[in-house]
């Protein structure tokens, strides 16, 4: 444990330096598409290590997390026409929704194992986006648009795309802080527990009802939050571009083809997805909105084969095999597995 | 009347779809008692501790623990009331490494990590882990991975522990040293329920036995007695 501070610090030195770059980027970058494509990464990036933090520590594999990203969206976007309310507060009321929304879903659904529970996530994922293209209140498939009389940092809404940068990039901070924070404590532990023997958690005095929702609740939290982020960004949203499955698949697959159960695999995972998909559109044209649904499935299907502790665990692998990294001690990498 | 036993066990029973399990099992446990709990395959052993860490819910009679019913409890209460266990087929947790494995037992007692560390590096010390400390679970062996659960169990400051099998598959040295572990649990006033088969391990430390056959208790009494029983003699034998 005496070299273990040793590593403490040079992980805090990297992770300010890290941080440093990410705040500095955008002083090089003066071209508006480039900065939003940073933009995208770091937005993938966010939900993506939300995520994880059911999916991966906690091994509750969800496929259905748009239901999330969509009530944040819809709540501050209602709040704001319908009552004038600031995105600020708006995200929080987000949150507050997409954790009540959580602990009802998760009740009944937790009750199923592995595979099943994926399927019941998509389900009431596909219902939800149902039951909003057919609402009346919110606007149905016609979608909602922010208020567009209302600008500046009150209203989040900017002009330049820079601003956007640097809340998307504070809100995946405050996501990795949160992903950290659990990690190191005994919550942290009791999902890893839940993850690799249920049963033998139990036995450990572990409620695994308690524990499962306390992951789905704060990751639909975090994930709601990136919901209202886009909707600010966007100023406009429909079922269709927050409520969509496609949404739910890209949120799970940053955090696989990064590293599942890994702190910053998702980043990782989010950057490389997002350019993938990027140069995709310009070499086949933006409007296919099929493209995108085949390069997740062959991602998915690349780290199923190649490597299913992801991207991190490939490279983890690779130093390990390297001559001089063998010395390294082998650290348990199961966790960092899909095991849906 | 005295204190109420540590755990008393009055008329159990336990089916699955008609299957009897577990008949009218009835017993109790002192405190620090080192209890062998023998039958043949099939004689309801595990049922009946799965029904004591309530992983089972009985389908008849009562379970009291320290005068307490706890019938029909789920394994979480019965872990923080005092009851721990290990598995018969061991489930440790592979992605941890052997230390990380017992600090999730110690969390029971204390949530925080820094003294949730300290007691399952002296529970480690206890069960002869401390060089494995650092290993992944997984790449233990399946000798040390029983070792490993009982230091899991015990970390989270067990009044009874249930044993499943714990000396199965183990050489002779180790069969001894798993002899000499139940030994020194029982020191630290912890009652165990000692599943075996392993009869050179467990019939020279046991202070009683029961013994369980067709899901019934058919013996119970000292190793001597036990092993001079007629009925326990035509059990493992056969008439």
């Amino acid at each position: 444990m005496t070299n273990g501070h040793v590593t403490d610090w040079r992980k805090a030195a990297g992770a300010v330096a890290l941080l440093a770059g990410a705040a500095l980027l955008p002083l090089l970058i003066s071209d508006p598409a480039r900065l939003n494509f940073l933009v995208l990464i770091l937005m993938a990036a966010q939900m993506g290590v939300a995520w994880n933090i059911v999916g991966g520590y906690a091994g509750q594999v969800s496929l259905g997390h748009a239901v999330f990203f969509g009530i944040g969206a819809y709540t501050s976007t209602m709040l704001a026409i319908g009552l004038g309310l600031t995105p600020w507060l708006g995200w929080l009321a987000g949150g507050a929704v997409a954790v009540l929304f959580a602990l009802a879903m998760g009740w009944p659904c937790f009750r199923l194992k592995g595979h099943y529970f994926a399927m019941a996530t998509i389900a009431v994922a596909e219902i939800v986006q149902i039951l909003v293209t057919n609402s009346e209140f919110l606007e149905g498939a016609v979608g909602l648009y922010l208020p567009m009389d209302r600008s500046g940092p009150a209203a989040m809404v900017f002009l330049s795309k820079l601003p956007y940068y640097y809340i998307i990039l504070g809100l995946l901070v405050v996501t990795v802080l949160v992903a950290w924070a659990i990690e190191r404590s005994h919550i942290g532990y009791y999902f890893r527990a839940i993850k690799d023997e249920p049963e033998a958690a139990r036995a450990l005095g572990v409620s695994l009802t308690r524990y499962k929702l306390i992951a789905l609740s704060v990751s639909a939290f975090l994930t709601a939050m990136g919901g209202s982020f886009y909707a600010q960004k966007e100023m406009f949203i429909d079922p269709g571009s927050v409520l969509a499955t496609s949404i739910s698949i890209k949120i799970a697959l940053v955090a696989i083809l990064g590293g599942v159960g890994t702190l910053l695999g998702p980043v990782l995972g989010a950057a490389i997805l997002i350019t993938i998909e990027e140069y995709s559109r310009t070499l086949f044209g933006s409007t296919g909105s099929g493209t995108d649904m085949i390069i997740y499935a062959a991602m998915i299907i690349l780290v199923a084969v190649f490597s299913p502790s992801g991207v991190l665990g490939l490279l983890s692998d690779l130093r390990r095999h390297l001559p001089g990294g063998g010395a390294k001690p082998k650290k348990a990498s199961k966790s960092a597995e899909i095991r849906p | 009347m005295n204190a109420p036993h540590l755990l008393a066990v009055d008329g159990l029973g336990k089916s699955f779809d008609g299957l009897v399990a577990n008949r009218d099992i009835s017993f109790v446990i002192h405190a620090a008692e080192i209890v062998g709990l023998i039958g043949p395959n099939g004689a309801g052993k595990t049922t009946l501790f799965n029904c004591l860490a309530g992983f089972h819910t009985p389908t008849s009679g009562r379970i009291a623990f320290e005068g307490r019913d706890i019938t029909g409890t789920t394994p979480e209460a019965a872990a923080a009331l005092g009851i721990a266990r290990t598995f018969q087929i061991v489930r440790v947790f592979q992605s941890m490494t052997a230390l990380e494995n017992v600090m999730v037992g110690a969390m029971l007692r204390n949530k925080r990590v820094p003294e949730a560390r300290r007691k399952a590096e002296a529970e480690l010390a206890f069960v002869g882990l401390t060089h494995r400390a650092d290993s992944p679970a997984s790449d233990l062996t399946v000798s040390e991975q029983k070792r490993l659960e009982v230091a899991r169990a015990l970390a989270t400051g067990p009044k009874l522990i249930l044993l499943d099998e714990v000396m199965a598959g183990l050489n002779p040295t180790e069969v001894r040293e798993a002899s000499q572990l139940v030994h020194r649990i029982h020191r630290r006033g912890i009652a165990s329920i000692i599943v075996e088969h392993v009869m050179e391990g467990i019939m020279p430390i046991a202070h009683r036995m029961l013994v369980l056959d067709y899901g019934a208790k058919i013996a119970d009494g000292t190793p001597a007695e036990i092993a001079e029983n007629p009925a326990v003699i035509a059990a493992y034998l056969g008439e």
